[in-house]
């Protein structure tokens, strides 16, 4: 194992060592504003470890491509901002369905439509839950700092190759271009998780089904011999489409419950300040940065203010949020858009305590002064 | 008694298929896999890929490491495989919509790269799965049930579009032609580049009965009037050829193939030796 080292980088340069680091050896993209870096940096690092960078014709090929490259065994990742994103949600719906562990980076920026290429947004949300069509399970990561987006990225490879599914990391501008120290482990450091298979051929021909206790079932690379189906479409064990209501019934229950069962597993949060907390602030990704620094202050002047920042954004950490919801007195969400995570507060607070929201939708920042304001005036 | 064929490359328990009585897939399909067996390929090292279609049913029949994706997206998926595993032979099976309407993006690219895939298009000239809707490859004023008063589309010739974007093996069978058809195939296989392969089928259910083409019989016996190969075609002139379908091998040159030139930049960048 060699040293760590420190380096000065960008968060999108985070996500590219983090995906390395994690095993990733192939990436498909299409430039896009915010998160163009990390194709860039792929073009340039991968070759170097003996993997793969191909620039696609369009966003939906990218996300094909990957899923392509994954089932054939090499972990895969695709990096977008929201346009982008938009496009590969097909696909995403595939690879949930087809179970196809992979990673899609999505730097958020300001939308609706092309909106503001340039600037930070958190809009895509509930689109990182709900963008694809149809029931099925998401998990969707949000880092606040250049470390975290290190750090995440090798958690989401290994989310994706445990739960054989597509997991989200969602980006913002703000941490995507934000330059900070950070800590790069040391090779052989990071031990990834690799991928379940089966060694014998008749048991790898059925790549769904579930074997005693196991968190998904295994699946064997393409060019092993395993002669396997792979479908979009309602699929049994082996893989082969039908059109029976109870294996479909079955089969869309254990996605479901695959990641239900797991979500203490798979959920991260931070909390700062919130033993004694009257007033909690909830926020997520880079805008954390900001909250942070409001909650410093309002300490400072007395206020009895604490953050809940949940880092798996994606199961929503509805029982942490629940037991703070009974403990303080209000609860203030500060996000990027018009009022997305809002919802998912509400529906955990369920009415026990005041849910408030400050949101922006016009591609600026919230400043640390900003938040301060909500709280004085929350506080009176 | 299932045939040697079926027997070895396909998965009998999901047979018989889906496809239509007269429907020319099953024959193409059958093409696919005695090309593969005259070629005697390890099925390991085999991947078919499909789309979305009747077409692209054939995936799920045939054993071998086999993928049936998204509408349109089949060779973008292909890329991502032959990308990870250049050893493989990735044959994309689709069919006219699926490879030149929605599709039709990933085609030129993957022509444009010269990515060594072969992709096998079953062209029925309508979209039959939604039940029988005009396609690129639909002749102008044949009848769909979205050109109810004849279609003002112009059609695809896919091998030259292919050529165009830079295909560097293309050509033409048919369901009648089988013999012809699984040589082409062979020949797709063998080439190192991308080869595409149009297959035109038989549709009889849709387009067939929308354009009063006959049952499947009158529809094949069609193809083998009216096929030229391509040959003869090129010592007839434009008019002798108006309503002729031309098959055979249309286009063959070297061109450096991508997953190739890949591992040069990976020597470059000094990734080889790990």
């Amino acid at each position: 194992m060699t040293e760590r080292t420190r380096a000065l980088m960008q968060g999108n340069e985070a996500v590219v060592e983090g995906a390395i680091a994690a095993g990733m050896r192939f990436f498909a993209g299409y430039p896009i504003t915010p998160s163009t870096e990390i194709a860039e940096g792929c073009a340039l690092r991968l070759p170097q470890v003996g993997g793969k960078f191909i620039q696609m014709e369009d966003e939906l090929a990218s996300m094909a491509a990957v899923i392509g490259a994954s089932a054939a065994g090499v972990k895969s990742m695709t990096a977008t901002s929201g346009p982008g994103f938009s496009l590969k949600q097909e696909n995403i719906g595939y690879a949930a369905l087809a179970e196809i562990p992979c990673v899609i980076v999505d730097v958020q920026r300001a939308g609706p439509s092309t909106g503001l290429p340039t600037s930070p947004s958190q809009g895509d949300y509930m689109q990182a839950r709900w963008g694809t069509h149809g029931d099925h399970p998401v998990i969707a990561l949000s880092p606040s700092s250049v470390q975290e987006a290190y750090t995440e990225t090798i958690r989401a490879f290994d989310l994706s190759e445990k739960y054989r599914m597509p997991v989200i990391l969602l980006m913002d501008e703000i941490v995507g271009h934000m330059r900070e120290g950070i800590e790069l482990a040391g090779r052989g450091e990071v031990k990834p998780f690799e991928r379940q298979t089966c060694a014998d051929t008749a048991e790898a021909a059925k790549p769904y089904k579930m074997r005693n206790g196991e968190l998904a079932p295994r699946m064997t690379p393409f060019g092993e011999g395993a002669f396997y189906n792979v479908t979009g479409l309602i699929h049994g064990e082996d893989g082969f489409p039908t059109n029976d209501h109870g294996i479909a019934a079955a089969q869309c229950m254990r996605l479901m419950r695959k990641i239900e069962e797991n979500e203490a597993e798979i959920e991260r949060y931070e909390t700062a300040a919130m033993d004694d907390a009257d007033v909690c602030i909830v926020t997520f990704g880079g805008t954390a940065r900001s909250v942070q620094a409001a909650v410093e202050t309002a300490r400072a002047e007395g206020i009895r203010a604490g953050m809940f920042r949940p880092v798996t954004v994606w199961p929503f950490p509805e029982k942490a949020m629940r037991s703070i919801c009974e403990r303080v007195k209000k609860i203030v969400v500060v996000e990027l858009n018009y009022g997305q995570m809002k919802l998912e507060v509400e529906r955990a607070a369920a009415g026990v305590c005041e849910v408030l929201h400050i949101g922006r939708v016009d591609g600026a920042t919230f400043t640390p002064q900003d938040i301060l304001n909500k709280l004085r005036e929350v506080a009176k | 008694m299932a045939s040697r064929l079926i027997e070895t490359y396909m998965r009998q328990e999901h047979l018989p298929h889906i496809w239509c009585g007269g429907c020319g897939h099953g024959i193409l399909m059958r093409d696919v896999a005695q090309a593969i067996d005259n070629l005697k390929l390890n099925p390991k090292d085999v991947v078919i890929v499909s789309g979305i279609g009747c077409s692209s049913r054939a995936a799920g029949y045939m054993n071998f490491d086999t993928i049936h994706t998204t509408h349109g997206r089949a060779i973008a998926f292909a890329t991502g495989i032959k990308m990870a595993k250049p050893r493989l032979k990735v044959i994309v099976v689709t069919g006219d919509g699926d490879a030149t309407a929605i599709g039709g993006n990933h085609l030129i690219h993957a022509a444009r790269r010269n990515i060594d895939l072969t992709v096998v298009v079953f062209n029925n000239s309508i979209y039959g799965m939604t039940g029988g809707q005009f396609s690129p490859t639909t002749p102008t004023g044949d009848m769909a049930t979205t050109a109810p008063y004849g279609s003002i589309d112009p059609n695809f010739d896919i091998p030259r579009l292919a050529e165009a974007a830079g295909a560097t093996y293309t050509a033409r069978g048919t369901a009648y032609h089988a013999a012809q058809t699984i040589r082409l195939i062979e020949n797709a296989i063998l080439h190192e580049g991308f080869s595409l392969v149009e297959c035109i089928s038989v549709c009889p259910t849709y387009y067939g009965r929308k354009n009063h083409k006959g049952g499947a019989v009158e529809m094949m016996k069609w193809q083998r009037d009216n096929a030229v190969p391509a040959a003869k075609a090129k010592t007839l002139r434009p008019e002798e050829l108006a309503g002729k379908l031309v098959y055979g091998e249309l286009s063959c040159c070297e061109r450096p193939e991508y997953t190739q030139e890949y591992q040069k930049i990976i020597e470059k960048a000094g990734g080889a030796e790990r």
